[in-house]
Formats: structure tokens, sequence, C-alpha cells
């Protein structure tokens, strides 16, 4: 690891003030993905400011029929929440998929869609519940937010605060794992919400998260298994390729885990 | 560079440590409690775990001046005295390591796990929570059967909890 300046920061509004007063400066979450990019010389950040003690940011309320979970809330503490698993028990079940108890005791849900990885599970989450990326600047809606593999809408010294989940009617997340990673090979998160289904996948495109629009319009008259299985599998055109699985092979993923997450969200 | 403070295994320890210092580096290397090993060094294998505020994290992935004020546990910590703690002790017993390079991780991670779930854990449970720690000697079958009798010991000694 290259050296840094540590800062940490004991409130928001001093993280935010760090960001403006430093120059060549990257904020450490959960640290889950950072720190092992630091580790490998990926990046050589001249400031680190850890939002590990920034008290604001550990929060999940209910406000209205939405789910607001702070951006420093662990991926453990997502997975365990009693009011996470009983308005969004898919979300909870997600949480529990990422890596390994001990990662999801220190990785964080702001971490994960601040970064945006292309296999990353959150991201997925996302964008079918159609959430709004809380900062401290402003509220950016979901599709807006991801803009390509670790890409997103966040800008210079922006900061991820919330995400805030409308409660689906029914929801669930059917994820294939890499079995030495446990990032997704290909994860689809299905939710209802108002009559509108929307379909979202990770670990899938070359472009990072998107939307099988193609699977959404099938499940528009009614959500049920019958049009999926109908639907014609996603031509195998900007899936990634790589050891762990070819481009084919991810596109058959596609198909086979929005069938599972359909299921999974009628209960079979 | 940040000057430290933390509980360690219940004693005051303070440090100047570099920004960049992991928190495995300095209980290895300035505190020499060399019972936490370093195995993968990519956060994968599970040696480095130990118990930050309570809750099992990998210490190779954690900055040392991220645990400002945190009460960390090593597997030095558990024994009380000569005597061995119920999980040290049922690892022992049923031959739950060959090289013992993993045992310090496998340990934290199974006193977690016990704290988390309570003392009767079933095998596909243990067997699931353990995908963190990885062993290359014993095929995980004396792992297993070693943290339930070490979570069912623990039962019979609540004190040993309280090691946090």
């Amino acid at each position: 690891m290259y050296a840094f300046d540590y800062h940490r920061p004991q409130t928001l509004r001093q993280a935010v003030n760090l960001i403006g007063r430093t120059e060549d400066s990257k904020v450490l979450a959960g640290g889950q993905t950072l720190i092992p990019t630091l580790k490998a010389r990926l990046a050589n950040p001249a400031n680190l400011i850890d939002l590990g003690a920034v008290p604001e940011l550990r929060a999940i309320t209910q406000k209205g029929k939405s789910i607001v979970i702070g951006a420093m809330v662990r991926h453990a503490e997502v997975a365990e929440s009693p009011l996470v698993k009983s308005a969004i028990p898919a979300l909870a079940d997600l949480a529990h998929l990422i890596g390994d108890p001990h990662v999801r005791n220190r990785g964080t849900i702001g971490g994960s869609v601040a970064n945006n990885d292309p296999a990353a599970d959150y991201p997925a989450a996302c964008l079918a519940m159609n959430a709004t990326i809380i900062t401290t600047k402003r509220k950016i809606p979901v599709d807006q937010y991801f803009q390509g593999m670790f890409t997103t809408a966040l800008e210079e010294g922006e900061l991820i605060s919330a995400v805030s989940f409308p409660i689906p009617s029914r929801a669930a997340y059917a994820k294939f794992r890499n079995p030495a990673s446990r990032y997704a090979l290909v994860g689809v998160f299905v939710a209802v919400k108002s009559g509108e289904t929307r379909v979202a996948v990770t670990g899938a495109s070359n472009g990072g998260v998107y939307r099988w629009t193609e699977a959404e319009a099938a499940l528009k008259p009614r959500f049920s298994l019958a049009p999926i299985e109908r639907l014609a599998k996603p031509p195998s055109t900007n899936m990634n390729s790589d050891i762990h699985a070819s481009a084919d092979y991810r596109a058959h993923l596609v198909y086979v885990m929005t069938k599972r997450a359909v299921a999974k969200a009628l209960g079979r | 560079m940040p000057k430290i403070s933390m509980t360690v295994n219940s004693k005051q320890v303070s440090a100047t440590v570099e920004g960049r210092t992991l928190l495995v580096q300095l209980l290895r290397d300035t505190l020499r409690l060399t019972g936490t090993h370093v195995g993968c060094d990519t956060s994968q294998c599970g040696a480095c775990v130990v118990h930050v505020d309570g809750e099992a994290v990998k210490s190779c992935t954690c900055l040392a001046a991220s645990c400002e004020g945190a009460h960390v546990t090593t597997i030095e910590g558990l024994a009380q005295g000569g005597t061995l703690h119920p999980m040290q002790e049922a690892f022992r017993e049923h031959h739950g390591l060959q090289c013992g390079y993993c045992t310090p991780g496998m340990i934290m991670a199974a006193v977690d796990l016990v704290n988390r779930k309570g003392f009767d854990l079933d095998e596909q449970l243990i067997r699931s929570e353990l995908e963190g720690n990885i062993c290359r000697c014993t095929g995980y079958h004396n792992i297993v059967k070693a943290i339930a009798a070490g979570a069912a010991n623990m039962s019979a000694q609540p004190v040993a909890r309280a090691a946090e």
C-alpha cells in the first residue's frame, strides 16, 4: 500500500469539508473493496477520509412507504434488521448473500452503491426497486444514477448519505455466485410495485447493472412464470466474458436467474 | 501519523501508526500478538479474523487507525489464565486442526458465530457460516464437529462469552 494521510472526521459536515479542503482524496466506508485495492496498489490517493466515526450514517428507518438505509450501515445489519426483514425480506436476503460473515460485518451499502462494481449485489436491488440515492447535495433517481461499470452520477466531493427503497409488493433476488469470490456471476432482482415490474441484472453486462426490459414487458400483464418461460434468452452481446464464465453462459444465467427470482417472488 | 488508542484483550494500548498500517500489522508487528495469522492477505482465507467491538472482522482488511477506541479481542485473549476457552478446548478434543495455521481465525469465527446464533448450532449452519474461513488440511469435518461441541460447552460456561 502506498502511504497516505489518514483523516477521521466525527460528523458528516466535517467529512464533506475535508473532501473540499484536501487534494486527491478517497473516502473509506467499510473498506472491503477499497483496502484490497490500496493493497494491490491499484489506487494511490494522497488522503484517505474514513467515515467510520460518522454517527449519522448508521440508521435504518421507515419513512412513509420507504425503507431508508444510512450509507454506513453494514451488510450484516441489513441482513439482520427486523425492519428490513419484515418490509423488504428480499433485501435482507441479498445482504446475507454478500461475501462472508466477516466481510458483511464491515462492508457497507453506501460503499457498494458508490463503487458500482459490475458484479456487486446492491446495485441490482437499487435499480429493481426504483430506489433514490440520497447524497450530501441532492436526491438522485436510480435510473439516472448508475452509468456503467464503476461509474455513477456522483460528482466530485459528493457523498452518499442514504439509500431510500420504496417498499415493493413483491420482490426477490436470485444469485448465481462465484464460489471463490462470492461475487455475483449473475444476480437478478425482480420487484413489483403499483403494477410495475422491474427486473435488474448484475454481474452479467460489461455496462454494469441494467434492466432487462424484455422481461419487464413480458411480466407487465401478469406477474407469473409462464411469460418468462416463453421469453427468448437474452443475446450474449455486451455480456462479460472471463475465466469464470463465457458471455453465452452469462446470458443463459440471466434467463435462469430471472426465472428463479420470479418463482421466489411468487413464494415458490 | 495517527496516534491511536484501543483496548486489546482487555489491555489499554496506544501506538503511533502510519495511516496505511493494517490492524493485523499492529497486532502482530507492534504488539507482538502473533497468534493472529496472515494467510492470503486478500480477505478470503480468514486466518486473520479477530473481534472488533464484538464482531468478527478480517484484520488484514481493516486499518489500525479505523479501530480507534475499539475493543479488540484476538486468539490470545480467549484463554483465562491457564484454562483454554471452551471453543479452543473443543478444537483440541475433536482434533479440529492439523497444521494449525487457520485455527486462530477458525476459533475467532466460531466464537462470533456462537455470540450471534446461540449454543445449539447444526452442521449446515456451521458450514455455511464458515465460508469466510479456509482450511487446507482437514477437509472441515473435525472443525465443524469441534464448533458444534465448543458451542455446547460455551453454554455451560457463560463467562466465556464475556471475553469481548
